[in-house]
């Protein structure tokens, strides 16, 4: 069986031109893999590169060196090289993406933004509505607020309602980072139990959590990120 | 993965010693949305207008895969074929909506014009359609017999997405469409955009210098610099990950866009 997601030798830079193109690296050689049922955590001080990791693997990053494998079905597409509509493609069905901001278009309201996210993961109409309100429910945003845009809501309800949308559908690879960050106790239980089910059907979670309860509730295993720092360059 | 719809090939537009658009190639499939940013001067509306065939170009191609499945250098087709085309199967919505709708003829004439264009006579039908449209578009039913002229900003590019939209286009072009209208009614502007270009299915490609819309709107992105193409990708992509000095600048000179 392939992994899910495999990182191989693969480093990031940025480069700043409009600061006289000064180079700053992020990371170098990072190397590994994510099987099915496995809940990787990423560690290591923030600045680390653990974010970019994260956006790499999602496509949103591009990477200077080496390949990201990401399983699709019985094919495997290197996310590096991958051609736009491709990538399109896997995001749609493979891989979600959970930060911890809620981008979305004003004035949709909280549910919509939810069943349009579950519409666009491959699920049908009354699928995505039901599973839809069973999330927001489970996560404990009040009934209220569901036919409101989420602009207006606080912190932990934004999270909440962008963590419905990104565990919606049936992806098998979960890019999860802090979508904890501004929870309380008890729904950040919801979401351990979330994520339990998600790898228990068999999906792959590479994620960051600085909060140690919710790690400890969700992790298989933790890498520290920075044995891939990269290389210090000549000045 | 599917078939290009929209096949763009070195499109180079020169307008005495200046280059408007310099060898600008890309593919274009159902569904997908493009959006092609750039300053002003940076030769995106020269694109889009070159695209539509309203202007010739010095160099290059525009093909389009017609409802037989062929793929067909819009060059090669009559003026009447290419206007039936334009009526019909495309769509473009103007950043002024006076040159795209008009002025003088009710909201439902305007809607029923391009419904008529195809061949509909019967007014009833035609009436219904309309109204149905201008619903779509969240204008109110008792405004069907007024003017565009008393309409406001924001409702006349509604007006224009029914109109262009009547018909059933695969492929719509858009300059600008929300730029001069306040932020509130972009917001419903650009909700409207993307739910319909969604359910539809249809094929966008839209002129912005906001990368917000941008980035709300478009799947892939194309960014424009003194006619030519420097960078090109996966829209949040680009914008979060510039490689290119000048998206670099653009995307920094914005407030979170």
């Amino acid at each position: 069986m392939t992994a899910l997601l495999t990182f191989q030798d693969v480093a990031k830079s940025f480069t700043l031109h409009l600061r006289g193109g000064v180079v700053l690296p992020v990371v170098g050689d990072v190397s590994l893999a994510v099987e099915p049922g496995e809940c990787v955590v990423l560690g290591g001080p923030s600045g680390a590169g653990k974010s970019s990791l994260l956006k790499m693997a999602y496509g949103n990053y591009r990477c200077d060196a080496g390949a990201i494998r990401i399983r699709d079905g019985d094919a495997v597409i290197d996310v590096v090289r991958a051609d736009p509509r491709v990538m399109l493609s896997l995001r749609a069905r493979v891989i979600a993406y959970v930060s911890q901001f809620l981008r979305v278009i004003p004035r949709v309201p909280a549910l919509d933004v939810v069943e349009a996210a579950g519409r666009e993961g491959g699920l049908d109409a009354a699928t995505a509505q039901a599973r839809a309100k069973d999330l927001l429910a489970r996560l404990n945003l009040p009934e209220r607020l569901w036919g409101l845009p989420p602009a207006t809501f606080s912190g932990g309800e934004q999270q909440r309602v962008n963590i419905a949308r990104g565990l919606i559908a049936d992806r098998p690879l979960l890019l999860l980072d802090e979508p904890t960050a501004s929870l309380d106790a008890q729904n950040r239980a919801v979401v351990a139990e979330l994520v339990r089910e998600k790898l228990k059907g068999g999906a792959g979670v590479l994620g960051i959590f600085h909060d140690s309860e919710m790690r400890d509730a969700v992790a298989t295993r933790v890498v520290d990120v920075t044995r891939f720092a990269p290389p210090a360059r000549a000045a | 993965m599917s078939e290009p719809l929209l096949q763009v090939r070195g499109l180079t537009k020169r307008y005495g010693a200046r280059l408007a658009c310099a060898d600008v190639s890309f593919d274009l499939v159902p569904g997908e949305v493009l959006a092609v940013v750039g300053e002003s001067g940076s030769g995106k509306s020269t694109l889009l207008s070159l695209i539509a065939t309203e202007l010739a170009p010095d160099a290059g191609t525009v093909s389009y895969r017609m409802r037989d499945g062929d793929l067909r250098d819009l060059a090669g087709l009559s003026e009447a074929g290419r206007r039936a085309l334009m009526r019909t199967e495309w769509g473009f919505v103007r950043q002024d909506a006076a040159q795209g709708l008009r002025m003088a003829v009710s909201a439902g004439g305007n809607v029923g014009e391009r419904l008529m264009g195809m061949g509909e006579r019967h007014y009833g039908r035609i009436r219904a359609q309309a109204l149905d449209w201008l619903g779509r578009v969240e204008i109110a039913a008792d405004r069907i017999d007024d003017p565009p002229t008393r309409f406001s900003g924001g409702m006349r590019q509604r007006l224009q997405i029914a109109r262009n939209l009547v018909t059933g286009p695969r492929l719509v072009l858009m300059d600008e469409p929300t730029s001069g209208l306040d932020v509130s009614v972009q917001a419903r502007l650009l909700d409207l955009i993307r739910r319909l270009s969604a359910e539809l299915g249809l094929a966008v490609i839209i002129v912005t210098h906001d990368l917000a819309v941008a980035r709300l709107l478009s799947h892939r992105i194309v960014v424009m610099r003194a006619g030519r193409v420097i960078e090109t990708g996966l829209t949040d992509q680009v914008l979060d990950d510039p490689a290119q000095a000048y998206t670099q600048l653009l995307v920094s000179s914005v407030l979170a866009a």
